[in-house]
């Protein structure tokens, strides 16, 4: 899917209803974590973004309207019409399927964008290139409901540019029923072939390389060229065992019976979990990286007040929980955690903890020099 | 003929008409492509900028046994995969080029209907097909599974790449193969027939060779986009079913390197436009009845 929506950048009515199409077609066809009702909601805000594309054709910055660039199914169902009733303005949403497809987007000028939601790497990657506007905290009071933990970032340094909208960890999904006890090791996914042609590792050549780091002991922060090597030929030597490289659908292949073990977010593996009980997740006890998805407003953008309040909007606690309700995903929002059921708030998958926990680093941007290496590095375990 | 336009004479008309394509060629496609192939010559100054420094060193790292390596697989792959639509397109279009006027229309639109229908999608159909509890495989059990057949691993392999590759590409080959057999002479068919020639002898003697401009024209429509196909390979292939097109679409994505997935780009580019220029020779050189 990523590939698709890259490449419908001009998205007009037929993208549009395309989009509601697909949903429906390969959802169901793929056996989709989205259970029925979630699925329904996804359609519901495609068809939402159909008749706001449809309308809001022209590119005049009318107050009563507001670009909103997100993933997919990231928001609750009824968040943007909730919004659209406390401020009578519409948001327009398009979606990306990676960060790299945001930042292609917005690296040859803002098309026109008023919030975006990049991950927190990219924060510091778009601060870097000058994409971002520093963010006016004095709009923002609901930040005051993040919690302490979340509220300074090493990868968004004061002045901020950037609120945290959901966090997530990296660990290995896994069927209970055809895995022998806690597979709390990346070594079953790198270094292992107990469970040949059971596993799914991601595509993304970073987190590969840094979790294999991670393995072999290190920080994965500021990998050397060595530790690089080292990775490369311990995922050559793996590659018999290995099924797929997954597209970010591994949780799809988790519940499909395609593998056993997958890499994955825990946001990822808690929706499909909910469907399937035999499924559960754990965060290796040689650490993993953690991962923020973040509110920003990209320079150039047409209604940057609009913007804010649609920020502050989002980080209000029933908001939050009515976001969260829909996407399970964990959330920084303390406020709005509190107001979620005891099965969310000591959910193991989406609040894991633990050794792999404490041993958990936030992934710093690395720079372009180490994004080729580790993508050259992945390229040729690919071809190897 | 007094109806037929002097464009010598009729500039005015002749602009108006040639305008509007010219104008729509240049600016969304020679320019948009100049600008990717000046990128080529380009170097990453800083996190989002590119220089064009006019550098050869993008070409130069395309050109490393790495790259060239999978440049060569993938071109081993499009080879397979349009061989394999050559085979399976051939009978098609003779069968659909034979068949009553009226059948005709049906069987043309059931070859092209596969198009209106997203090619994401039709992928992701096959998933739900091939998956090692997919369709295929359900059937297969339930209908073979007391003889002890097992479910078939087809699933994130080369093999899925190379079904997806085929079916996806088919009608690229069927409608060429289809044009140059349509306009067959039949009764060079039934001359071969009465001089006793077996149906097989006279298709492989008479009706193969008068198709060869289709059969080529077909290879080369065939052969490009396989070439160029990354979402099979994505969405099918396993740990390593990666095609050129894939390292192409990771540089311009996750690398972030424009101007090495630029040089990798026009390198495939360099090498259709040669295949074209030496398919147009072919035909040049073809006398032409």
């Amino acid at each position: 899917m990523a590939d698709f929506t890259g490449a419908s950048s001009w998205r007009g009515l037929s993208q549009s209803s395309w989009r509601g199409l697909s949903q429906s077609s390969w959802r169901g066809l793929s056996q989709s974590r989205l259970s029925r009702r979630s699925l329904m909601a996804a359609m519901g805000v495609a068809g939402i973004g159909l008749t706001l594309e449809a309308c809001g054709a022209g590119k005049e910055a009318a107050a009563d309207k507001l670009n909103f660039y997100t993933w997919d199914t990231y928001i609750g169902e009824t968040t943007l019409a909730d919004f659209e009733k406390a401020s009578g303005v519409r948001v327009s949403t398009s979606y990306f399927a990676t960060n790299d497809e945001l930042f292609a987007k917005l690296k040859a000028g803002n098309p026109g964008y008023d919030v975006i939601v990049p991950s927190n790497e990219f924060v510091t990657r778009m601060r870097l290139a000058d994409m971002l506007l520093p963010l006016d905290m004095e709009k923002i009071p609901n930040f005051k409901n993040i919690a302490p933990e979340f509220r300074d970032a090493d990868y968004d340094p004061a002045p901020r540019h950037s609120v945290p909208y959901t966090w997530l960890v990296i660990g290995i999904g896994y069927r209970k029923s055809r895995v022998n006890g806690t597979p709390d090791s990346w070594k079953w996914l790198y270094d292992s072939d107990l469970y040949k042609g059971r596993i799914a590792l991601t595509s993304e050549s970073a987190d590969l390389i840094r979790l294999g780091a991670k393995y072999l002991g290190r920080s994965l922060n500021g990998v050397d060229a060595a530790t690089v090597k080292q990775v490369e030929e311990m995922l050559i030597r793996q590659k018999p065992n290995i099924k797929t490289f997954h597209e970010d659908n591994g949780q799809d292949l988790l519940l499909a019976g395609d593998v056993d073990l997958v890499m994955e977010t825990n946001g990822d593996i808690a929706q499909i979990a909910i469907e399937d009980p035999d499924i559960a997740f754990v965060v290796p006890r040689e650490g993993s990286l953690l991962n923020a998805d973040t509110l920003c407003i990209p320079k150039g953008a047409p209604r940057p007040d609009l913007a804010h309040r649609f920020i502050d909007f989002l980080l209000d606690a029933e908001v939050g929980r009515h976001i969260i309700e829909t996407i399970l995903y964990p959330t920084p929002n303390a406020a709005a955690k509190a107001l979620m059921p005891e099965s969310y708030r000591t959910n193991p998958i989406v609040f894991p903890a633990g050794t792999g926990m404490e041993a958990s680093e936030w992934g710093a941007f690395e720079g372009p020099e180490a994004t080729r290496r580790f993508e050259e590095s992945i390229t040729r375990v690919r071809a190897a | 003929m007094a109806n037929e336009l002097d464009w010598h004479r009729n500039k005015s008309g002749f602009a108006a008409l040639l305008g509007p394509p010219l104008g729509w060629f240049l600016l969304f496609f020679a320019v948009p492509m100049a600008v990717v192939w000046a990128y080529s010559f380009g170097t990453n100054s800083g996190i989002a900028d590119i220089e064009i420094s006019g550098t050869f060193a993008n070409y130069a790292r395309a050109l490393e046994p790495l790259y060239l390596g999978i440049l060569g697989k993938s071109l081993a792959f499009a080879a397979l995969a349009t061989l394999i639509c050559l085979i399976v397109a051939f009978p098609v279009a003779l069968a659909i080029s034979f068949a009553p006027p009226q059948l005709k229309t049906w069987l043309l639109i059931g070859v092209m209907l596969p198009f209106w229908t997203n090619l994401l999608i039709r992928t992701y159909a096959l998933i739900a097909i091939l998956r090692d509890e997919g369709l295929l495989n359900m059937a297969l059990t339930s209908a073979f599974g007391w003889a002890g057949v097992g479910p078939l691993a087809i699933m994130n392999s080369n093999m899925a790449v190379m079904i997806g590759l085929v079916y996806v590409h088919l009608p690229f080959m069927v409608l060429p193969l289809y044009a140059a057999l349509d306009r067959l002479d039949r009764s060079l068919i039934e001359a071969a027939l009465d001089l006793g020639a077996g149906h097989v002898r006279a298709i492989f003697t008479i009706v193969v060779p008068l198709a060869v401009p289709g059969i080529l024209s077909g290879l080369l429509l065939t052969f490009i986009p396989v070439l160029g196909s990354y979402l099979a390979p994505d969405l099918l292939g396993g740990p390593d079913s990666q095609m050129i097109a894939n390292v192409i679409e990771r540089q311009f994505k996750r690398a972030n390197d424009w101007p090495f997935g630029a040089a990798l780009a026009f390198l495939l580019m360099y090498l259709t436009l040669f295949g074209i220029a030496a398919q147009a020779m072919m035909q040049r050189k073809r006398p032409v009845d």
